[in-house]
């Protein structure tokens, strides 16, 4: 009990209190104080006396104890009301100086940097110049980027197929609800509150028309985008987010019965396996036979055409097709937690 | 103030990382906190693409053969921020996922609620 | 630097305080699609072609679809959850 008592009492925050209620409530305290000092001072002190001190010393002892839950209780009142307000807004404060001050520092640094647009800046080194000199004819693809990124740099990109594709499967997770046969799920409530559609209209005429006429212009122009990803630009991210978009409209329009007949969880375990395999498989041989511009076998065929680039347009079908599915699964565990 | 102007890009990258810094830290809905990330997100880019651009080039799409360097701008913060658009919006639904299932739960958004609410769970 | 250039750039920041400071979660979420689009609109000027129709139809599209259907699950659980307390 002492232990905590003195736990409590060096606390700041009862110091700070202390200090707040020294001229009210301390004055009990007080008069014990000069009470017991008064038995103190006189010096020869009887059996009775020593007694009576200790009882004193009791109640001392004992009204301290009431006072400190007092204050206790009455600095949880004070934190739970206004305690909490004040706490906020000097956290409110805190927060605000430190985002100014890094701003302040980050423009300090910024004044140093190079100017915007500085030809002779540090960043465009000799690997630009490389990229640039020799990447139409090692890579074959026109779009220097999409060279950049599926030739030199093909590595990165596989690995960023593959966090999307871990993405999609924490979502399948976290939001997926397990059906029988029969299509009624497992887990009954949480499929009732999560399945949302009986709150929109069904089988909106004005939708479903301009569906029909939008969503096979969208899908193309997400293939077209994907296909030229090495001539103009664009790419695997992309087109595969357009197509997913429209394939997002669809499915909206038209439910969930009917996007169903097209893809189900063993189209995106399918697309997904064979499109990072491909992937793998494709830069595993081009890693074997040399990586860097060296003969692999592949006619890199004339830059500009659009079956040039060696692997680069199936890289991007594959990245395309990854991407896609991911969103639309996205989106379908959101509405449903299936498909 | 002159060097800030003239690096204008960078100056607004770097504010507006300030503000989704902000936004990160005050507001306590979690959707909003999400947004902020996602601001955060794209100031980096904007730094890492105004490095590479240099006045008075062109994209670097080869046309007519021409392979100088003078020609075109620098394509690699391109590329990585390509990247790094990609895996933005992986988290982004991760996280949102994770929003609907704490909301399923406890049936708020406000992050000190939920903090509390757990915390009584726990005891 | 040209003038588009920097009224762009002020369109951003405004943008982003926006969204902080909007009182509605649905605000907010279109306000931010709207910063997404500047912010393809920016990439377009710094001639960096693959970024803008990436963030265009990434960005402000699939994200922004991921954000909306967040909200509208949220609005549907709650309103699901009015109803029992109405029946009750």
């Amino acid at each position: 009990m002492s232990k905590r008592r003195s736990d409590w009492q060096t606390r700041p925050q009862a110091r700070i209190r202390k200090w707040f209620q020294q001229g009210f409530t301390a004055l009990d305290d007080e008069i014990i104080n000069q009470i017991s000092q008064q038995t103190i001072q006189q010096p020869e002190v009887s059996q009775m006396m020593e007694a009576q001190r200790e009882a004193m010393d009791t109640r001392r002892y004992e009204r301290s104890l009431a006072l400190e839950r007092l204050e206790r209780h009455e600095l949880q009142a004070w934190v739970r009301t206004r305690g909490r307000k004040a706490i906020g807004r000097v956290y409110v404060a805190l927060a605000l100086a430190m985002a100014v001050l890094m701003i302040f520092f980050l423009l300090e640094t910024v004044a140093h940097m190079p100017r915007f647009g500085d030809p002779n800046a540090p960043v465009t080194n000799e690997v630009t110049e490389r990229y640039i000199t020799r990447g139409v004819e090692e890579t074959g693809a026109v779009n220097i980027v999409a060279g950049m990124i599926l030739d030199y740099r093909a590595f990165d990109t596989l690995g960023e197929s593959t966090v999307l594709f871990i993405a999609a499967s924490a979502v399948l997770i976290l939001l997926r609800i397990d059906r029988r046969k029969d299509g009624t799920p497992v887990q009954e409530l949480i499929a009732a509150e999560s399945d949302d559609r009986h709150y929109e209209p069904r089988a909106d005429r004005i939708l479903q028309g301009s569906v029909m006429v939008l969503t096979p212009i969208i899908l193309l122009f997400g293939i077209y985008i994907i296909l030229n990803g090495h001539l103009s630009p664009g790419g695997g991210f992309s087109g595969g987010a357009i197509i997913s978009a429209g394939l997002i409209l669809y499915l909206d329009a038209f439910g969930f019965d009917k996007a169903g007949r097209f893809f189900t969880y063993k189209t995106f375990a399918w697309v997904s396996f064979f499109s990072l395999s491909f992937y793998a498989l494709a830069k595993a041989y081009s890693f074997y036979m040399g990586a860097n511009g060296l003969p692999s076998g592949i006619p890199l065929g004339t830059p500009g055409a659009i079956l040039s680039g060696g692997l680069i347009m199936p890289l991007n079908i594959a990245v395309g097709m990854v991407v896609s599915c991911t969103m639309y699964i996205f989106y379908a565990l959101f509405r449903k937690g299936g498909l | 103030m002159q060097l800030l102007y003239e690096n204008l890009e960078q100056t607004v990258a770097v504010i507006l990382f300030g503000i989704g810094f902000t936004i990160l830290l005050l507001q306590r809905n979690l959707i909003r906190k999400i947004i902020g990330l996602n601001i955060m997100d794209t100031a980096i880019y904007l730094f890492l693409a105004s490095m590479g651009y240099i006045s008075g080039r062109k994209a670097p799409i080869v046309v007519d053969g021409v392979t100088e360097v003078s020609a075109y701008i620098n394509p690699i913060p391109a590329g990585l921020v390509l990247t790094g658009i990609v895996v933005s919006v992986s988290f982004t639904g991760i996280l949102l996922a994770l929003t609907v299932r704490l909301y399923r739960r406890y049936n708020t958004l406000d992050i000190d609620v939920i903090a509390l609410l757990a915390k009584g769970e726990d005891a | 630097m040209s003038f588009v250039h920097i009224i762009l750039l002020g369109m951003l920041i405004v943008c982003a305080l926006a969204v902080s400071l909007t009182r509605h979660l649905l605000t907010s979420l279109i306000v931010y699609m709207a910063y997404s689009l500047i912010m393809a609109v920016i990439w377009m000027l710094m001639e960096s072609p693959d970024l803008a129709i990436t963030e265009a139809a990434v960005g402000a599209g699939i994200t922004s679809i991921l954000f909306f259907v967040t909200l509208k699950k949220i609005r549907a659980i709650r309103e699901e959850g009015s109803h029992e307390q109405a029946e009750k």
